[in-house]
């Protein structure tokens, strides 16, 4: 297993140094201009200044290099830099964004907590509650509850983030002025009352992503469910004289989760996919919402270098997919 | 080797039904049957006879809803299997009476090591600890002939070959040292030489151990070695019950003479075609009203149509469920 990890780690190299440069290439040859919402005042032969000071007077094959430079050696340096006092990075040009002017990864890192906790928050607790549902709708295969899991799944298939979210909106802070339609961000949780506003701020936003992730997770796993509840197996264990919480939460459950979890694992990407767009309804101000305004301003730099990283994300919950595909089914040996 | 008359499990009257959308199918019908401590009782008859349905309603191992069991009575133990709450169901399964199942290669969870299913039973009806219950693993294998046991408990079903799953499934029947064991056609998905490796080792460990067994298959061939009697079933009744020297000399159902011509000789001259009975199994929609086999019976009478035969008794311990054999019948057509 230890040989496949390090074998599955070593490939991922040369596929994501080609997903950098099918994004670099994308961005190069989209239209659009960074001095575009320069103000019309400023001369032309100073915007042609600008654009050669922000280096894109070089070619792309000066410029992707370069990139793949600041990202993989300059930008590590400095964060080990500034967590051990050493001094690696040497003053070397970080990434910097086009709007800002300042590093790109100090903006990530800011907005890395705002999307963590409303995105991972959310996708714990869709798992949560994706994963009963699914177990006692295919036990009960049927009955008024898996009736209403199906009906809630499919509402939460069909309807859109964008849509959900505006209608929680219209229902819980228009009318009924429960909770606060915007997420505030500066909000510092250091007593239990803000606590408590920090739980109602994130409610909506958590709860639209979550409709999502359960309606598919629960899915998946009635699905996996029904398919092994019916094995001989099931009726070996029942004949052994297994109680059915041994028979349905042992042996079924560790056979269904089989397919589950690479549908967990690949879900995570997919998820902050999805966030971009509920940030943007509760005015999250995270990492979708960057991307958002970066994408607007032409910001290449940050455009290219979160689009990476969400790729990275990818490439890796394929990798612990598959690692914990082998870990719970035994047939797959990988060595 | 029957070795008295009180019988370990007394099965009468049993009657399950599938509801289905084409109607209810009455799969079992008035079943009644008895086994004999250290008996070995052969259950033959075609695919859909209602030999596995029987077995599997005297533990409550078939899924409700869609099958009932609408009446009769179970007698193991002192108690009715039937009426007795589901804890004490489980722990007369796996713990008093052994089920082997026909399909070696699924019947086994593929996630968990053989060591952990054969160990499974032990720690919860004999309350083992992990390490008695391992120790009682490896001898189990051992007896059913797996060598290099205690490396094998660590592996996994699919590093088994079919028969070998087929020795761990008898392992854990037999883990609890059940007093009944019923083995649902176990040699069926086998190939020929690892089934009779199986059946001998059946034969042996019933001697060794002292159990009482239900061979449940299709193969005559089979049944006439190692069965004491046999009972026959068809479209979910029991149409003959006889010691199994009785049966083969002197068949008293159309459905058993027929189906003892099916089995091929290998003496004398290689016959042109096999033999086969003509028609097809009935599928019993509805409570019985007549006998199921009058279609495809070379002897049917009218009476055959009418009414269902009962069983009759044709004298040690033998009897068929044939309007032939009907004192009251016989004195008519005499």
């Amino acid at each position: 297993m230890l040989t496949f990890t390090i074998r599955r780690l070593l490939l991922s190299i040369p596929t994501l140094l080609f997903i950098a440069f099918v994004i670099f290439m994308l961005l190069e040859l989209a239209p659009g201009d960074p001095m575009a919402q320069m103000p019309l005042t400023i001369p032309p032969e100073v915007k042609e200044k600008m654009r050669l000071a922000l280096g894109l007077g070089e070619p792309w094959w000066v410029r992707f290099p370069l990139w793949l430079k600041q990202f993989f050696i300059v930008e590590p340096q400095y964060w080990i830099d500034s967590a051990f006092g050493t001094n690696f990075a040497d003053g070397a040009q970080r990434i910097i964004s086009f709007q800002s002017r300042s590093p790109v990864f100090d903006t990530i890192a800011q907005r890395m907590p705002q999307t963590l906790w409303v995105v991972g928050m959310s996708y714990v607790v869709g798992v949560l509650i994706a994963l009963p549902i699914g177990i006692i709708s295919a036990y009960r295969q049927y009955s008024v509850f898996d009736q209403t899991g199906t009906f809630v799944s499919m509402i939460g298939f069909s309807v859109p983030p964008f849509f959900s979210g505006v209608l929680l909106i219209v229902i819980f802070s228009v009318q009924l002025k429960w909770l606060p339609s915007i997420y505030d961000t500066t909000h510092v949780v250091n007593s239990w009352d803000s606590f408590v506003v920090q739980l109602r701020q994130m409610i909506m936003p958590v709860m639209v992503l979550a409709l999502q992730t359960t309606a598919q997770v629960s899915r998946y796993m009635r699905a996996s469910m029904l398919d092994n509840l019916t094995q001989d197996y099931v009726r070996t264990a029942r004949a052994k004289g297994m109680s059915e919480s041994v028979v349905v939460m042992k042996h079924v459950l560790r056979n269904s989760m089989i397919p589950v979890i690479t549908v967990i694992a690949l879900g995570i990407p997919a998820i902050f996919g999805g966030a971009i767009i509920t940030e943007q309804i509760f005015k999250v101000n995270g990492l979708g919402q960057l991307l958002i305004i970066a994408l607007q301003g032409n910001d290449i730099p940050m455009v290219m270098t979160i689009t990476f990283l969400l790729a990275v994300l990818i490439v890796m919950m394929n990798l612990i997919a598959d690692v914990l595909y082998g870990i719970l089914d035994p047939r797959i040996r990988y060595d | 080797m029957p070795d008295g008359t009180t019988p370990v499990l007394d099965v009468q009257d049993l009657k399950t039904v599938f509801r289905t959308r084409g109607g209810e199918v009455h799969a079992v019908n008035d079943v009644s049957f008895s086994l004999r401590k250290g008996e070995l009782l052969g259950v033959v008859g075609e695919s859909g006879s209602g030999k596995s349905v029987t077995m599997m309603s005297l533990l409550g191992l078939l899924p409700v809803p869609p099958a009932e069991i609408r009446g009769g009575r179970v007698m193991f133990d002192g108690q009715d299997l039937l009426q007795i709450p589901a804890k004490t169901l489980r722990e007369v399964r796996g713990g008093k009476i052994g089920f082997v199942f026909q399909d070696p290669m699924t019947s086994l969870n593929p996630v968990f090591t053989v060591g952990y299913q054969i160990a499974e039973p032990l720690r919860k009806h004999m309350g083992l600890s992990k390490k008695a219950a391992a120790v009682r693993s490896r001898e189990l294998l051992e007896l059913v002939g797996i060598p290099d046991a205690e490396q094998r408990l660590l592996d996994y079903p699919h590093q088994f070959s079919g028969g070998m799953r087929q020795r761990v499934m008898i392992a854990i029947a037999l883990a609890c040292d059940p007093q009944v064991l019923i083995a649902d056609e176990p040699t069926t998905a086998l190939d020929v030489t690892i089934q009779a490796q199986i059946l001998e080792l059946m034969k042996e460990l019933r001697d060794k151990l002292g159990m009482a067994v239900i061979w449940i298959t299709h193969d005559l061939g089979v049944i006439a070695g190692i069965a004491d009697r046999v009972m026959v079933m068809y479209g979910g009744q029991v149409v003959e019950h006889a010691p199994v020297h009785d049966l083969f000399s002197n068949p008293k159902h159309p459905y058993t003479t027929a189906l003892l011509k099916t089995i091929p000789s290998i003496a004398g001259e290689r016959a042109a075609r096999l033999t086969v009975i003509d028609g097809q199994p009935p599928l019993v929609v509805g409570p019985p009203t007549a006998c199921p086999f009058r279609d495809r019976c070379a002897q049917a009478m009218p009476v055959c149509a009418t009414k269902v035969p009962s069983r009759y008794d044709v004298g040690d311990g033998h009897d068929a469920a044939c309007f032939l054999v009907d004192p009251l019948e016989v004195a008519h057509a005499g």
